[in-house]
């Protein structure tokens, strides 16, 4: 993760490209890729038959391949992409290619403060995943659900341990997937697994599992629960606590710790957990009455209900909680500590809390421009483009990434300008 | 001559997963099943439909199945709710493991879920409802045809229907990607473009068999000048056969992930290609099984979208289509929907000579291959082409050349009565002809 008091936080805005200069020399450009600081602005260019680069602040990669896709910046700014020469792939980090091309590569995935890049890969039909350009020793018959763990140290997939014939019910009923850690498989096999997901010190990983046709559970390590649930979906540790996971029994769902029920199974649907960073508030999007969603935090609903609810985000210390609500009409609604925002929005993003927890701001679209709120009033201009906003280590000014006019800007804007 | 004695265990079919599964039960285990399922997963409905049906068979000719067999009265939909759920709610659930054999076949292969008997019965019973719970039933019994239940376990590992792994996903839209180049040089097929207006989606067999239509598809996005996307990632199959087989767990995981994609992904809506049963899944089933009352991202069926195209001007007709045409009507999109209008505008902006096929609209008759029927297989196969002669009947009385199937169901379906009845049609999508009859402004010299 970039440090971000070392950017530039001066009020004002920059330009930093103007993209229909861009174009001039460009077959074609493709979608704009801000950096996290705002600094650099990038997209994938066609410089003529099966020839690509990269552009980035109107300066083209020295390399060009037949085929890029997939350009991201990773949380500390470098920006990586998936390249092709035709036989092989590889993956070029800021116009470095990792050393070893392989039969495809895909799902690019970066730890939280972006220092370590994985990917899956296949070889040969063979599937497993790579990291900082080290791939797997083992590979599978198929991998997929695949895991990075938050601090980059390990890698992590449901793999199927064993080949299947075509329509061999009995084989896959009697289990041939398992989680595979860096390439080792666990020594237990399932009917599925699906999600395995790492504590946040990468060293325990927790995955769903269906063991019959009927009976899902958690697996942790390879040891699975003891409890048997009609259906579970995806674990997540509890910063300090447990595994918590919502199962559903009798029916309906609640959330389970270490197979035990902490949330009583009576919502028609429970997902999204979500923990402050001492794990001791929980949060998730439930169902208590079919058809209409809200947020429970610690239990308590919001006493808003909309037909859809996404995007739950808590606050570090986890005195705030924020999500989406969307109504009937289609129009989007953001919700913070179970209130509304006054406006409706025809899209709305992710919120994004302040580090020190007291502001909000979102990326919302009206009329087809998009502008950023702050605590739910408008930034004062819209745009073409808008990026999610990233706030100052103090909470006092906000980033805006931004395309205006075909040109891609840099905002640094003050509360009050809000 | 005694007389003739209709049924199922006349006309049973060896198939692996159901010689097997049956094999396993035992008669506490059927009970307990019936009984959970009945006692805590059909409520009021189907109590009433029992109860109010007065056997007046009414909704025997609405059925494929029993005019293709002279009036086999087992055949009719009554005749199978009396063959199937009548007898466990009479025995309280003690039956034998050989009626679950007969009553999985029959669930599973002798009827399409297309719904026509609704129409037909005077007091609505939706037979097709009846035959789910059977399904429902006979998959925790573990007695399901053996390629159905494959399909399951495709799409309960990799997502989608057809056991393709993640990379050849990705690969086929960049394989058809470049395809089109070769008509409309600057095409994409954007990836992962967060914050479009449209996801488009499709059915596993179409990066695996019918790569074309992804191609075609693509055009058509490009040409319109559509604000779309495809992700890279799982969710990009719309399909569903673990509704049909009675897994609603999987049902609900599969559609969970496909609309949880397209929220990812920010798009404003869902377009989908020309499938039937996937729309059941998307807007009416899987969504209700996950809490949703309706699709969390609105869905936009490839006719209506066709359609709204025509209107908008986007999609121009650059030459008719000469060949006399028919049109069939899925089930799922015209019973289900009710798009059979907006198909007809879209059919007739490019084919001037249209010929309907009787009876039509949310009347036709089925294709055979719904409902899961033709995923059951090879060894089911003559039982869905037998049970639609009438079909091959309606489709020769239109003297038609082509005939449009605008789901991919139907046309698995209506290929294999077109040829074991001879009739010498073509069979094409509805985006066959559109690709093929379109303005392409950005096409290469
Ligand atoms: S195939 Fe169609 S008409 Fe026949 S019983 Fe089933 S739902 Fe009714
Ligand atoms: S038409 Fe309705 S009432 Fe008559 S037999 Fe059929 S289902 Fe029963």
């Amino acid at each position: 993760m970039q440090d971000k008091s070392a950017w530039n936080w001066e009020p004002g805005k920059r330009v930093v490209l103007d993209t229909a200069k861009c174009k001039e020399g460009f077959e074609w450009l493709e979608e704009l890729q801000a950096s996290p600081d705002g600094e650099k602005c990038a997209a994938v260019v066609n410089l003529g038959e099966l020839e690509f680069s990269v552009c980035v602040n109107g300066e083209n990669w020295g390399n060009t391949y037949s085929r890029i896709w997939y350009p991201r910046f990773g949380p500390d700014g470098r920006l990586s992409a998936l390249c092709s020469d035709g036989m092989e792939w590889t993956v070029a980090v800021d116009d470095e290619p990792w050393e070893e091309g392989h039969g495809y590569l895909f799902n690019t995935k970066f730890s939280r403060d972006g220092s370590v890049i994985a990917v899956a890969l296949q070889d040969d039909m063979k599937y497993g995943m790579a990291k900082d350009g080290e791939a797997w020793e083992n590979l599978f018959d198929n991998a997929n659900n695949f895991a990075l763990s938050p601090t980059g140290n390990a890698t992590a997939a449901a793999v199927q341990v064993e080949p299947l014939d075509q329509a061999d019910i009995n084989k896959f009923q009697g289990g041939i997937f398992s989680v595979a850690v860096d390439g080792r498989a666990w020594d237990e096999r399932f009917v599925n697994v699906w999600t395995p997901v790492f504590d946040p010190a990468g060293e325990r990983v927790a995955a769903q599992v269906r063991k019959t046709l009927y009976d899902y559970t958690i697996a942790v390590d390879g040891k699975i629960w003891p409890g048997n649930y009609t259906c579970v979906w995806e674990p997540a540790f509890r910063p300090g606590g447990g595994i918590v996971a919502p199962v559903r029994s009798g029916g309906k769902w609640g959330l389970a710790e270490d197979d035990n029920l902490i949330w009583d199974a009576k919502y028609f649907q429970c997902w999204h957990q979500a923990f402050s960073a001492d794990g001791k508030v929980a949060a998730a999007i439930v169902s208590p009455k079919y058809g209409k969603f809200t947020v429970a935090v610690d239990k308590a609903e919001w006493g808003l209900y909309f037909p859809v609810v996404v995007d739950l985000v808590l606050s570090a210390c986890g005195s705030r909680a924020a999500a989406l609500g969307k109504d009937e009409d289609e129009m989007w609604t953001i919700m913070v500590d179970g209130a509304a925002w006054p406006g409706r929005y025809a899209r709305a993003w992710t919120p994004v809390f302040s580090p020190d927890a007291r502001r909000v701001a979102a990326k919302v679209e009206t009329n087809g421009k998009y502008t950023v709120l702050l605590d739910g009033r408008p930034f004062g201009q819209d745009f073409d483009q808008v990026w999610d906003p990233v706030f100052s280590p103090e909470g006092d000014k906000v980033l805006i990434r931004a395309v205006d006019n075909g040109q891609y800007c840099r905002i640094v804007a003050l509360t009050s300008e809000f | 001559m005694g007389a003739v004695e209709y049924g199922i265990q006349n006309r049973k079919v060896d198939d692996i997963g159901l010689i097997q599964g049956a094999a396993r039960l035992t008669p506490e285990r059927i009970q307990k099943t019936i009984q959970k399922v009945l006692a805590g997963e059909t409520g009021a409905k189907l109590k009433a439909y029992s109860e109010i049906c007065v056997r007046c068979g009414l909704c025997a000719e609405a059925c494929h199945f029993y005019m293709s067999h002279d009036g086999d009265p087992s055949y009719s939909p009554v005749g199978k709710v009396k063959q199937t759920m009548w007898v466990m709610l009479d025995k309280k659930g003690k039956v034998s493991p050989e009626f679950i054999y007969q009553a999985a076949q029959v669930a599973y292969t002798e009827c399409n879920l297309c719904k026509r008997c609704v129409q037909y019965c005077p007091f609505g019973i939706d037979t097709a409802y009846i035959m789910l719970v059977v399904r429902r039933i006979c998959h925790l019994l573990g007695v399901i045809p053996q390629y159905i239940q494959d399909t399951a376990h495709s799409h309960a590992s990799t997502m989608n229907q057809m056991w393709v792994k993640d990379d050849e996903w990705i690969d086929a839209l960049q394989w058809q990607e470049d395809e089109a180049r070769d008509e409309i040089p600057n095409l994409r097929i954007p990836l992962e473009k967060e914050g479009a207006e449209i996801m488009y989606s499709v059915i596993g067999p179409e990066p695996k068999f019918r790569t074309q239509l992804i191609m075609q598809a693509a055009v058509l996005m490009n040409e319109a000048g559509m604000d779309w996307t495809m992700p890279a990632t799982t969710g990009w199959d719309n399909s569903d056969m673990a509704m049909y087989t009675g897994d609603n767990e999987i049902m609900a995981r599969l559609k969970r992930d496909h609309f949880e994609c397209a929220q990812r992904l920010k798009v404003k809506r869902i377009v989908m290609g020309e499938c039937g049963h996937a729309f059941r899944s998307i807007y009416d089933m899987g969504n209700r099984a996950l809490a949703w009352r309706m699709h969390p991202v609105p869905v936009v069926h490839a006719l209506e979208f066709y359609w709204e195209l025509l209107r908008d001007g986007k999609l121009k007709v650059a030459k008719p289509f000469e060949k006399t045409v028919t049109l069939h009507d899925p089930c799922n999109v015209i019973r289900g929907r009710g798009l059979h209008e907006k198909a007809r505008e879209v059919v007739r902006a490019f084919c001037p000579n249209f010929i309907e096929m009787i009876p039509n609209r949310e009347h036709n008759y089925c294709c055979s291959a719904g409902g899961g029927v033709i995923n059951c297989g090879p060894p089911f196969k003559n039982v869905r082409v037998q049970g639609n002669r009438v079909k091959a009947e309606q489709l020769k009385a239109t003297g038609a050349e082509v005939c449009i199937s605008p789901c991919h169901n139907c046309h698995g379906g209506l290929e294999d009565i077109i040829h074991g009845y001879k009739l010498g049609m073509e069979l094409k999508f509805l985006i066959d002809i559109i690709y093929e009859c379109m303005e392409k402004p950005n096409a290469a010299e």
